[in-house]
């Protein structure tokens, strides 16, 4: 077999391929509906130091007090029923270091997804997380020796405070919005990844995402910290089986990239469609520190979910390129926001986004340049494009520009598969399936390259399947 | 038909409807007023004796006698409601606002419909609140400092200003008709030529065109309203309402010179509420000039006003609006244009002037194949704040809309831009584009720019482009170098980026007169 034929066995992660559940065992459930005793219990349960319960407690008082942003989100939002969501579920609080200590059957949900395998290929280290908690952790050793720390955020918070506690909920705070107080009220399971000065990670980090129980919400907290000179690629994968009624996905993401270090943050996002994605996600580019976002979103009904940088020191530099995929019952309400904060700071945006069916796809978008800046450069793409005649797709940017020798641009358009297209690679012998196929691929090609190319290989493969009768 | 008096027999149509309506007029004065008032009358009769002498002015003189018989209708109202009048200070002192102020618009010979409408808006400016940060329409505005208190109708001016501002009234020379108000009252009026009359081109105060063209007027006035954030606004707006111009151009009628509109403030912290309505039929063409300037640089003003064009099908509109308030005004403009099938519609705005101002404009495309351009220039200086809303609506294929802002900022100035093109389902081969392009001349000036997107069909062309920039330190070297001292430099540069806009206009007058508005604005301040 050649390689991409490996590649492309090796990393089956397609919708119907994570359309399965295992019967529900838990050892701890935190039952169904959100109170102070909830919050107790989880921070009980993972035995926590009393300053983390404190900040879980006045996170649910926030989470109370917030109202819906319906005032400009989609309406949609109203049908999540926070009082039938269950909070917590988990088997066990101490992930398994070894794949043969899983409990069976997690092991197979995560073998019919292929992480193990996944993990030999190419990764430096895996983490598997199975509703609130993380089944599988591990790492190369070479790299624990080097000093990185790759942990859940438990762990993290109790065995590494003094490395977590001062980054953790700053990039973010509590109050940012509803759904990040949700998160710091609630949150189990996530990475907390520490990479030592002058540390370049050769190949990727991976944390794999599963919910298995119906009315569930799954609530991670990431915090990635690269200390001075450190680069990190981080990548992130979700699926749950298609259940009838709503699930919830919230998660907070905060990334530290301190004087002259490099994040790389990729998601793949293909929750079913029953699952609401509402996720948080910043990082904080220090000095010369390159943040960069890349981000996927294929799944769920309702994503909402827009990664920031704030370019804190000079000369850093944020980047957010996006693409999203629309089908019939989906919102993928995405987009970006760059906070310039210093001088010769840089961001770049591309977002291109793809409606099929009744999909609607929108982009927004927030860039700040207060007036104290000098030389800072934005620069923001949108591409749409809709595939039929009731696709739907938005635009809403907001841009803030002052300051000396700031240049901001951002452009905008909205196009269609001409029927020419079509009809060229249609009279060389392509079905018109193939054909739409092929040129939504070209559209979404220039974005592609950015991914690793495992991941490109499996985006294209889940844009053809997404694809498929869409046409006619 | 009563019989008319022997030297209207003669047969101006103007003249007929004129002396109609003045005869109207005075029936209803004497049968309301006292024994002093009937004494003007008698003066302005005496007036209209001296008709015959001047048969070649005729129109003219019947013009400014309807003038002066709606001057006396103003005395008249303060003569005949002195009771409610001493009422006024208490609440006044007590709400702070327009809010509880009777109208002094509601005569007797208001037709029920308007007062249906009036009290809507009413109610819709008592119930809705004052907008808030939280507001997405409102998103970047300053709404904390945007206040309405203290504002208020106010007497008409005297005769002097009113004279002395007709004279200054003088941007377009060569125009088909010119309508001036002061503080919204009458001050000049010229109408239409007698071939245009004939044609059937309506062009009156819009008190006059209610009383005689009651089903027109019902059809269209204040039939469309902002969605944009300033509903309450409006709300107060068709509360109040009483100075405007309504043009009306029948099916096939081009008119090639402009109409034009000055709406000037002058009296103590003045609430105005100036109105324009255009109602161009199919296949017809006009152009409308809108002219809102300040008496002097001092005289605190809030301005609401409202236009509404109506193009039907295959009618062309160039409608041009220079906004140059003093900067002690607060200032709303809510206009809306509705295009059918195959109608051209452009709309250039100047906005030079104001200390806060909202625009707000929309446009909705309902008939295949029209064509609606939106330009725009602004020159926001110290601690001007311009704020403006757009919305490209496209309910029907085959149309096209193009927008283009362009916003120059000075000092500590504010502009927000922000923009939405919708493409209703069905609306397939739309072209719509949006463009705000935003110059800081100083570090501290702050340009937002919120251009949407909002596309329901698959088969179309939008696309929307915000940049903001710096003047060119290389192209000021350039200059410099050949001997144009900075300022200077400067300006040229500004005025380059402005003349894709200016050219617009599409009049070397109008054009000229604008460059030098500009030029005065930034004479100061550029260095």
């Amino acid at each position: 077999m050649s390689t991409l034929e490996l590649q492309e066995k090796a990393i089956k992660i397609d919708t119907e391929k994570g359309n399965f559940k295992y019967p529900e065992n838990y050892e701890f459930d935190a039952g169904v509906g959100l109170n102070e005793d909830t919050v107790k219990y989880i921070s009980d349960v993972k035995n926590e130091d009393p300053w983390i319960l404190d900040f879980r407690l006045k996170a649910l008082k926030v989470f109370e007090s917030k109202p819906m942003p319906t005032n400009w989100a989609d309406k949609d939002l109203e049908n999540i029923h926070f009082d039938k969501i269950r909070y917590y579920l988990s088997k066990g609080q101490v992930p398994a270091r070894s794949w043969d200590d899983v409990p069976d059957d997690v092991k197979e949900t995560f073998e019919r997804l292929g992480i193990p395998e996944q993990e030999r290929k190419f990764l430096a280290g895996v983490e598997a997380q199975f509703d609130s908690e993380a089944s599988y952790s591990h790492m190369k050793e070479d790299l624990e020796k080097e000093g990185v720390i790759f942990v859940g955020s438990s762990e993290g918070l109790a065995k590494y405070p003094e490395i977590f506690k001062p980054y953790f909920g700053k990039v973010i705070p509590t109050a940012d919005n509803k759904f990040s107080a949700l998160n710091s009220a609630v949150f189990s399971g996530g990475s907390f990844i520490y990479v030592p000065k002058g540390v370049k990670l050769k190949q990727p980090l991976q944390a794999y995402f599963r919910i298995n129980a119906e009315n569930f919400g799954q609530f991670e907290r990431t915090l990635i910290i690269a200390d001075e000179g450190a680069e990190i690629t981080y990548m992130e994968g979700c699926t749950a089986p298609k259940f009838e009624t709503a699930t919830l996905h919230s998660a907070v993401v905060e990334l530290v990239a301190l004087k002259g270090a490099k994040i790389q943050y990729i998601t793949v996002q293909n929750w079913s469609s029953n699952v609401f994605n509402l996720v948080t996600k910043r990082g904080v580019a220090d000095e010369g520190a390159e943040v960069k976002w890349i981000d996927c979103n294929i799944g769920s009904r309702l994503t909402m979910k827009y990664p920031g940088v704030v370019l804190k020191g000079k000369g850093a530099r944020g980047e957010v390129l996006s693409i999203a995929l629309a089908n019939d019952g989906q919102h993928q309400d995405t987009g970006a926001k760059m906070m310039h904060l210093a001088d010769n700071t840089t961001s770049n945006i591309i977002s291109k986004s793809i409606s099929i069916g009744k999909g609607r796809s929108t982009y927004r978008g927030q860039v700040h340049m207060p007036k104290h800046l000098k030389n800072c450069k934005n620069n923001t793409e949108c591409d749409a494009l809709l595939i039929n005649t009731n696709s739907r797709t938005d635009t809403y940017p907001a841009i803030t520009t002052r300051g000396q020798n700031n240049t901001v641009q951002h452009e905008a358009s909205v196009s269609k598969v001409s029927a020419e297209q079509i009809f060229y690679m249609m009279q060389r012998g392509l079905s018109e399936g193939e054909a739409m196929s092929l040129a939504v691929n070209g559209f979404v090609n220039e974005l592609m390259k950015a991914f690793p190319m495992e991941y490109s290989v499996e985006l294209k493969r889940l844009i053809d399947m997404e694809m498929e009768g869409s046409v006619g | 038909m009563q019989k008319l008096p022997s030297f209207l027999r003669r047969g101006d149509w103007f003249a007929q409807s004129g002396w109609l309506l003045f005869r109207s007029r005075i029936t209803y004065l004497v049968s309301r007023i006292s024994i002093s008032i009937s004494i003007t009358i008698t003066i302005t009769i005496t007036i209209t004796i001296t008709i015959p002498h001047h048969v070649s002015r005729i129109s003219h003189n019947v013009s400014r006698i309807t003038y002066l018989a709606s001057r006396i209708s103003y005395l008249a109202s303060r003569i005949t409601y002195p009771a409610s009048r001493i009422t006024y200070p208490a609440s006044l002192t007590k709400m702070n606002t327009l809010l509880e102020t009777p109208t002094n618009t509601l005569s007797a010979t208001e037709p029920s419909w308007l007062a249906t409408r009036r009290a809507a808006g009413l109610e819709q400016f008592k119930n809705l609140g004052m907008p808030t940060a939280r507001d997405e329409c409102w998103r970047f505005a300053s709404v904390g400092r945007l206040s309405i208190d203290d504002f208020n109708p106010v007497e008409a001016p005297a005769t002097t200003t009113l004279d002395t501002l007709t004279e200054r009234s003088n941007l377009v020379s060569d125009r088909a008709g010119r309508m001036v108000y002061v503080d919204d009252a009458p001050a000049d009026f010229e109408c239409v030529s007698k071939e245009h009359a004939d044609q059937g081109v309506i062009y009156l105060p819009i008190s006059e065109a209610i009383e005689q063209h009651p089903e027109l007027m019902e059809k269209y006035l204040l039939q469309e309203s902002t969605e944009l954030g300033s509903q309450k606004f409006f709300g107060l707006h068709a509360a109040t309402v009483k100075a405007g111009a309504v043009l009306y151009i029948p099916k096939g009628v081009e008119i090639k010179q402009p109409f034009v509109n000055y709406y000037w403030t002058s009296g103590a912290r003045a609430a105005v509420f100036p109105h324009t309505l255009i109602i161009a039929e199919d296949n017809s063409k006009v152009s409308v000039v809108d002219i809102f300037f300040s008496e002097t640089t001092e005289n605190e003003a809030l301005n609401i006003s409202v236009s509404n064009i109506h193009a039907g099908a295959g009618a062309q509109v160039f409608r041009k609006v220079v906004q140059d308030w003093n900067e002690k005004t607060v200032s709303f403009q809510l206009d809306t244009t509705v295009a059918e099938r195959d109608a051209q519609v452009k709309n250039v705005a100047v906005n030079i002037g104001a200390a806060r101002a909202r625009f707000e404009s929309q446009t909705r495309i309902e008939g295949a194949g029209a064509d609606v351009k939106m330009y725009s220039l602004t020159v926001a200086e110290d601690n001007q704040e311009f704020d403006q809303r757009t919305f490209q609506t496209h309910n029907a294929p085959s149309a096209v809309s193009d927008l283009l802002y362009k916003n120059a900022l000075l000092g500590k100035s504010r502009t927000i831009f922000s923009g939405l093109i919708k493409v209703a389902e069905g609306a397939q081969q739309t072209d719509a584009y949006q463009t705000n392009r935003n110059l800081l001349l100083d570090p501290t000036a702050e340009a937002n720019a919120l251009p949407g997107l909002e596309i329901l069909a698959n088969d179309v062309r939008c696309s929307h482009g915000a940049t903001t920039g710096n003047v060119n330190e290389e192209e000021l070297f350039y200059m410099m170098q050949r001997g144009i001292p900075r300022r200077i430099a400067m300006q040229l540069m500004v005025f380059g980026f402005f003349e894709e806009v200016i050219e617009k206009v599409d009049s070397d007058e109008l054009a000229d007169n604008l460059r030098h508005l500009i030029h005065n604005k930034f004479e100061s301040k550029l260095k």
